[in-house]
């Protein structure tokens, strides 16, 4: 067997994991790593300017690949420094695995240079974490981290290495392992078949069935199925902001994103159903406003990899444990050999009726006929528009990026995703400072494809140094940054809740100019006011000349837009505030 | 409602962080807490005492399974089951108090399992609210110090937990 030393070793096992980059930062403690990543070539290195950009980049990497994102940071402040990252993939079930440089063994508990007890900091927010006891060990370790991070519900997992196990002196033989198992680590494979045939006469049943789905059907690859259901049975579909793309945006059946700013027909429909059918999704805070008040005469069939999810917020009638995939899968055989015996049971109908009522919610308001948010009197670029542009230029076909704000929900809103895996965004932690590098991470993994990152003057300058490394790589993604000059969801509650007290929400003109700015990184930089203009300046952005320079649009926006529909807090989900003056 | 719930748990350095981790950040109770490795030397048992609706304890199990180095939940109060805690009482004993201590103790059950001139320990063993009993009856004032083991328990006949 060949002989490797530690650090060898952990760099052997990413490559046999299939492991394309690792999004890194050094550090002395993980020098001994560094110098083993040197040696060879099969994994590419990606040197960040800041470690939260690394987790953020190994994140969204995983979110439109599907495969674990890698990051590498030093002990102490580098390993604080990836905390965000690591709380930002666990609230949204990412897979990743986060390698932090530990001081050595014996100086562990001392207080020495740069220690932290990262297995502690990071232990609420990580699915696991291993500290590496020894270099005959490292393989094994890294073997289940990757196994733990991609099964069941996803995860974060991280892997402390004290210096000592990566020592190049000492080598051990290296094998890595097939396959691991866990006694206490069992995901469940597959939804069990009385549960499923309880949930096909439930939706035969219901009068005004609607299919709520989330983040989960994106990661467990089952927007397939999920769509043949929905056809099959006709079914209004809305999805949760992590679940967009799950079901084609443009199809008829699809009622837009539900929620604290979802479109009316969606709130309006799930809160007048007779059944939820809940697949990869988590009845979050933001989706059900006050819990008590949610959907009063609705039953609940709620799919999910994870138990916990289950019964957590609202009770359920049929709970599926399993992944989606196979759960939907089945469901659709079992449906399939009902309808067979009993074609009768569609109640085309009752459907119909449904229908009706929801093309009503349609027609009273939604996105597409709305005239609310068009440039009035074309003075000023309304925020919503410069996202229509985006959709436009893009012809729908981009992978978008975004960040935390107002901004975040009107791309959530106005860009159609027809596919999964194509927008990527920190729903469950809100993380600003998330979009830049993760458009890194998903130029990276697709180089061919259109990247854009919709961000705003707020949060993207909380990782803007992220401009230096796209130039080090030559990441030729797109900012479209909607400029309010405010931190305008900040605002946007403050003028609602505090009678317009916009208490550190401004900045009081000291914003940058972005133009220059990305200009002296060596980008370009495009800056747009007109309405008029905004069509040609977001081609321009996108035009063959510039496919291969990161372009920087700095789109300076109506300051006092608000996001609409927004909920009326505690309240059900039909409660909606529409506009500045009109409510639900 | 009172709960006992029993984990099996890898004996492994840093996976009793995570069970404690796990209630003080999902806001779950910890009356009482023991841990000890068991007859199988990869494994500890934790026993702990919570209090919560059904949904609540629903959601703990739910919680405490999702943690990798859990092998295994069991709330013990949904069968029968035995549950015995162990407390050690040292108390003032001086001249005729010396006398009525070893009587409350004789009715507990109890032991004497240390003595000087000014004071006893005693040990009672029992469901905890035996052991309350105890230090209701000897009166707060002989106390001097109280330590208790927390719950353990096994549920009755048969059924084992085991990995
Ligand atoms: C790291 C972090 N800090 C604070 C917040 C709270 N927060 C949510 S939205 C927002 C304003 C964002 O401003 P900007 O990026 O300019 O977006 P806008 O709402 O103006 O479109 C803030 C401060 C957050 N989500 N993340
Ligand atoms: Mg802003």
């Amino acid at each position: 067997m060949e002989l490797l030393s530690g650090g060898e070793a952990l760099i052997r096992a990413l490559q046999d994991e299939g492991v394309e980059y690792i999004f890194g930062y050094p550090g002395g403690a993980a020098l001994h790593i560094y110098d083993a990543i040197f040696q060879q070539q099969a994994v590419e290195h990606v040197l960040v300017r800041h470690e939260q950009a690394a987790t953020h980049m190994a994140d969204a990497y995983a979110r439109v690949t599907g495969k674990p994102g890698v990051a590498l940071v030093t002990s102490g402040p580098g390993a604080t420094n990836a905390v965000t990252g690591l709380a930002t993939a666990f609230m949204d079930s990412i897979p990743m695995v986060v390698i932090s440089g530990q001081v050595q063994s014996d100086l562990i508990g001392t207080d020495s240079f740069q220690e932290t007890d990262m297995v502690g900091i990071s232990r609420p927010v990580v699915k696991h974490s291993f500290m590496v006891k020894s270099a005959e060990e490292m393989a094994e370790v890294v073997k289940k981290a990757f196994y733990i991070a991609s099964s069941g519900r996803p995860g974060p997992v991280v892997i402390d290495v004290p210096k000592d196990t990566t020592d190049p002196g000492y080598r051990v033989p290296y094998h890595y392992p097939e396959s691991v198992s866990l006694r206490s680590y069992n995901p469940a494979t597959r939804g069990h078949p009385r549960q499923i045939r309880k949930a096909v006469d439930l939706l035969l049943a219901a009068k005004r069935p609607i299919i709520y789905s989330g983040g989960g059907v994106i990661q467990g690859n089952a927007s397939e199925p999920l769509i043949a259901l929905a056809k099959r049975l006709n079914l209004p579909v809305t999805n949760t902001l992590m679940g967009l793309g799950a079901y084609p945006s443009t199809d008829p059946q699809f009622l837009g994103m539900l929620g604290m700013h979802g479109s009316y027909p969606a709130n309006m429909a799930m809160h007048h159903s007779d059944l939820i059918f809940a697949v990869g999704a988590r009845f979050d805070d933001r989706v059900t406003n006050d819990p008590k008040k949610f959907c009063p005469d609705a039953k609940v069939i709620h799919i999910d990899v994870d138990p916990a999810s289950i019964s957590k917020i609202i009770p359920t009638e049929v709970p599926i444990v399993g992944p989606a995939l196979n759960v939907l899968t089945e469901l659709l055989t079992v449906l399939e050999d009902r309808l067979l015996e009993a074609p009768e049971l569609l109640d085309r109908q009752a459907r119909e009726a449904w229908w009706a009522q929801i093309e009503g919610w349609r027609r009273h308001s939604d996105f597409d006929h709305d005239q609310r948010h068009r440039n009035e009197a074309e003075a000023i670029i309304k925020p919503q528009t410069v996202v229509q542009a985006l959709y436009r230029a893009t012809g729908g076909d981009a992978y978008i990026t975004s960040d935390v704000g107002q901004h975040q929900m009107f791309a959530a809103q106005y860009y159609r995703f027809d596919a999964p895996r194509r927008w990527v965004n920190s729903g469950g932690l809100g993380t600003m400072g998330y979009g830049l590098p993760a458009a890194m991470g998903v130029k990276l993994a697709f180089p061919e494809a259109v990247v854009a990152c919709v961000t705003g003057e707020g949060s993207i300058q909380m990782n803007i140094q992220e401009l230096s490394t796209c130039r080090q790589y030559g990441l030729p993604i797109k900012i479209i940054n909607v400029n309010n000059q405010a931190l305008g969801m900040v605002r946007q509650w403050q003028d609602m809740q505090y009678a317009g007290r916009h208490s550190g929400s401004v900045y009081q003109d000291s914003l940058p100019d972005f133009v220059a700015l990305a200009e002296s990184y060596g980008h370009v930089g495009l800056r747009v006011t007109d309405p008029a203009k905004l069509d040609e300046t977001m081609a321009e952005v996108f035009s063959p000349a510039l496919r291969d320079r990161l372009v920087f649009l700095d789109v300076a926006v109506d300051q006092n837009e608000h996001v609409y529909p927004m909920w009326v807090r505690g309240g059900a989900l039909c409660d909606m505030v529409l506009s500045k003056t009109e409510r639900s | 409602m009172r709960r006992i719930i029993s984990v099996l748990l890898e004996n492994e350095a840093g996976a009793l962080s995570r069970v404690v981790g796990l209630f003080a950040q999902r806001n779950y109770n910890i009356e009482s807490l023991t841990v000890a490795p068991t007859e199988d030397a990869t494994l500890s048992r934790l026993t702990l005492t919570t209090l919560g609706d059904d949904q609540k304890i629903e959601q703990i199990t739910k919680q405490l399974n999702k943690l990798i180095e859990v092998v295994k939940v069991v709330d013990l109060t949904e069968g029968e089951h035995v549950e015995r805690e162990l407390m050690l009482v040292k108390l003032r004993a001086v001249g005729a108090q010396r006398a009525e201590i070893k009587r409350t103790a004789d009715i507990f059950r109890g032991q004497i399992v240390d003595a000087t001139d000014a004071a006893y320990t005693v040990q009672i063993v029992g469901v905890s609210s035996k052991l309350d009993a105890f230090l209701r009856a000897v009166g707060e004032l002989s106390i001097l110090e109280v330590v208790r083991s927390g719950v353990s328990g096994l549920a009755r006949g048969e059924k084992v937990v085991s990995a």
